[in-house]
């Protein structure tokens, strides 16, 4: 009886003596491993960033924002309608389970300072926006509830703006230019990077919303309500309780639609991480389909191979291998192939992911069970395309097989 | 002495789909015993070829008994043929039938790696076999660098590594000219005399058939006539 090594090495051995084909078998494979390594990658770099991103808005946030309106038969987006109120958030702020609320006036417009201009959103907000959104100062201060009251001309800016008009110096004491009102700045914002839809946050002039209102849009409406809840748990009851209080407050009664919308963070954050889910899945059926057609591949070629060696096989045979023997050079030949196709797959698709994070800046890492999953499926594939082809040589008979011209 | 092939009555039917059947083998007997250096000659259709595969235990026949040294091939299962051609059995063929890129000390090992023999002895013995076919200094050499004649050669050391009790060899000659034809039944004769392999083969040359010391003749199936062969002149 032949020992496992040893057919192994015969296996070998027969893969080495046609080497490019091997290698030209393996590719299938080692192309699909790889892309179903980068995919995962990439998808597993999404959801972090997803959940990073969106645990760095600030825990516990439900965000109130206005409905949809309809004038003479048009229907505007949600946000279009300008429902909410400071008054609104005021009321919110005293329901329990809440900790904190800022109002969120939001206006685009050009900013001048230092003899520099450039096109930012000016938002208006309530000093409990650092708690609000767990956002820092980065420098100076923020401004207090007096500054707010008296509608102050005091501005907090984002770090992309603190570049952009003061090239990175420090602005604290400087004026800027918000829609020809001077501001005063005092303080920065410590940076946060992109938002989970890919905006640049950092891009921002924080100023009182008094001051938004008063001095810049002249109303009393508000683009959105960002609302603290006590604690995760609460969210939920937060949620409902603001749905409640709105609808008395803008008397939106029976069948009416609620002209606001309350999300919270968590619901945004599952959603989009149910999106990267669900392209990670469609990616990675696109991988096993490749996946398949390697497997094929390798089979066309075990049973190419099976033709071609019949003389080699009833040689075999005649020499004492057992049909079992030959069953088995065959399948590991075939297991090999896969297995070393979906090894060098890993190693591509390990450096494809690490290119993916230099080239475009996105935080791919590889999960070790995806590498453990891969090499194992494609140990499968081997065993399960490899089989027939070694069946069908195991079953020649060696008399014809040793004529096979 | 256990006689090395014990054949009784044997035939063998191959049944052909809508027509006759056609019969290779009616009723053969016949006996080699250890040390013997018997020729099988008969014209294509004669029925030798299948006889050697009955007794190279490749092929079963469809009646009457065969012992292989003692074993009846009736009461042997598929492994068990596999294991006793690993073991006991010898086979060289018309065209060789080394595999390719792969060395001369490698394609003799190979019956041995079947046999389940260690590395070290599989080394040492093919080394051996190649020692005896005179091939010893070409153990590193592919069969594409050897000339028919050295690659009939190593297939014959193949065949006696496992010190074999029985050499089947099938139209050795067949694809060799004259030269490297009198070296190889030179040398058939040389392992069978000086190390007293028994050695059966097939050939339909006279001229090959004349280095055995028996000659056995088949003709539509039949063995019709088993003689010694006369010691030629020129010898």
């Amino acid at each position: 009886m032949i020992s496992f090594t040893q057919t192994l090495r015969l296996a070998l051995q027969a893969l080495i003596r046609n080497r490019s084909r091997s290698l030209l078998t393996m590719l299938g494979i080692v192309i699909g491993v790889a892309a179903v390594i980068v995919t995962v990658a990439i998808g597993t770099g999404a959801k972090t960033s997803v959940a990073d991103q969106i645990n760095g808005l600030g825990s516990n946030l439900v965000m109130v924002i206005p409905g949809s309106v309809q004038t003479s038969g048009a229907r505007t987006g949600n946000g279009g309608a300008s429902t909410l109120t400071v008054q609104d958030g005021l009321a919110i702020a005293k329901l329990p389970g809440v900790s904190a609320v800022s109002p969120s006036v939001n206006v685009r417009t050009q900013v001048i300072a230092n003899g520099q201009n450039w096109q930012t959103t000016a938002t208006g907000v309530a000093p409990t926006f650092t708690t609000v959104r767990s956002w820092d100062v980065a420098g100076g201060r923020f401004f207090t509830q007096t500054e707010t009251d008296e509608a102050a001309k005091v501005a907090v800016l984002g770090q992309t703006v603190v570049k952009q008009l003061f090239a990175g110096g420090d602005p604290v004491g400087q004026t800027v230019m918000v829609k020809n009102v001077p501001f005063t700045v005092i303080g920065t914002l410590a940076a946060k990077g992109q938002s989970g839809a890919g905006q640049d946050q950092d891009d921002t002039v924080l100023i009182p919303y008094t001051s938004a209102l008063e001095r810049i849009t002249g109303g009393t409406s508000i683009g959105s309500l960002m609302v603290s809840a006590a604690d995760a748990q609460h969210i939920d009851s937060v949620q409902s309780q603001i749905t409640g209080l709105l609808e008395q407050r803008h008397a939106i009664t029976g069948g009416r639609a609620d002209d606001f919308q309350v999300r919270n963070l968590q619901d945004i954050a599952q959603a989009a991480s149910a999106t990267a889910s669900i392209l990670g899945l469609l990616l990675a059926a696109v991988a096993a389909v490749s996946l398949l057609v390697g497997g094929i591949g390798i089979m066309n070629i075990m049973l190419v191979s099976v033709t071609e060696r019949t003389r080699e096989i009833g040689l075999r045979v005649a020499l004492g291998a057992r049909a079992a023997a030959i069953l088995r050079q065959f399948l590991i030949e075939a297991v090999v192939l896969s297995t070393g196709g979906g090894a060098l797959g890993v190693v591509l698709g390990v450096a494809g992911a690490a290119a993916v994070a230099v080239l475009a800046h996105w935080p791919a890492t590889v999960p070790l069970v995806a590498v453990v999953l891969a090499l194992a499926f494609s140990a499968a594939v081997g065993v399960f395309f490899g089989y027939w082809p070694a069946r069908k040589a195991a079953a020649l008979d060696p008399i014809r097989a040793l004529r096979f011209e | 002495m256990t006689s090395v092939v014990e054949v009784r009555d044997l035939s063998k039917i191959y049944p052909l789909e809508g027509g006759e059947d056609v019969v290779a083998l009616r009723g053969v007997d016949l006996t080699i015993e250890p040390g013997e250096f018997v020729a099988v000659m008969g014209p294509s259709g004669s029925g030798k070829s299948t006889f050697m595969h009955i007794v190279g235990l490749l092929d079963r026949p469809t009646a009457g008994t065969y012992r292989f040294a003692g074993h009846d091939l009736g009461s042997l299962g598929a492994d068990d043929l596999a294991d006793l051609r690993s073991r006991a059995l010898g086979f060289v063929f018309q065209a060789y039938n080394l595999l390719p890129r792969t060395t001369a000390i490698e394609n003799v090992e190979l019956p041995m790696i079947y046999a389940g023999v260690p590395a070290a002895e599989r080394r040492r013995a093919a080394l051996e076999a190649l020692d005896a076919v005179g091939l010893a200094k070409y153990a590193q050499h592919q069969p594409n660098q050897l000339s028919g004649g050295q690659q009939q050669r190593v297939a014959i050391a193949r065949s006696i590594v496992n010190q074999p009790q029985l050499i089947l060899a099938d139209e050795p000659t067949g694809a060799l000219d004259t030269a490297s034809s009198e070296d190889v039944m030179a040398l058939f004769r040389r392992l069978n005399a000086e190390r007293g392999m028994t050695v059966m083969l097939v050939t339909h040359e006279p001229d090959v058939a004349a280095h055995a010391r028996r000659l056995v003749s088949f003709r539509d199936g039949r063995i019709v006539s088993d003689e010694p062969v006369r010691e030629k002149a020129l010898v």
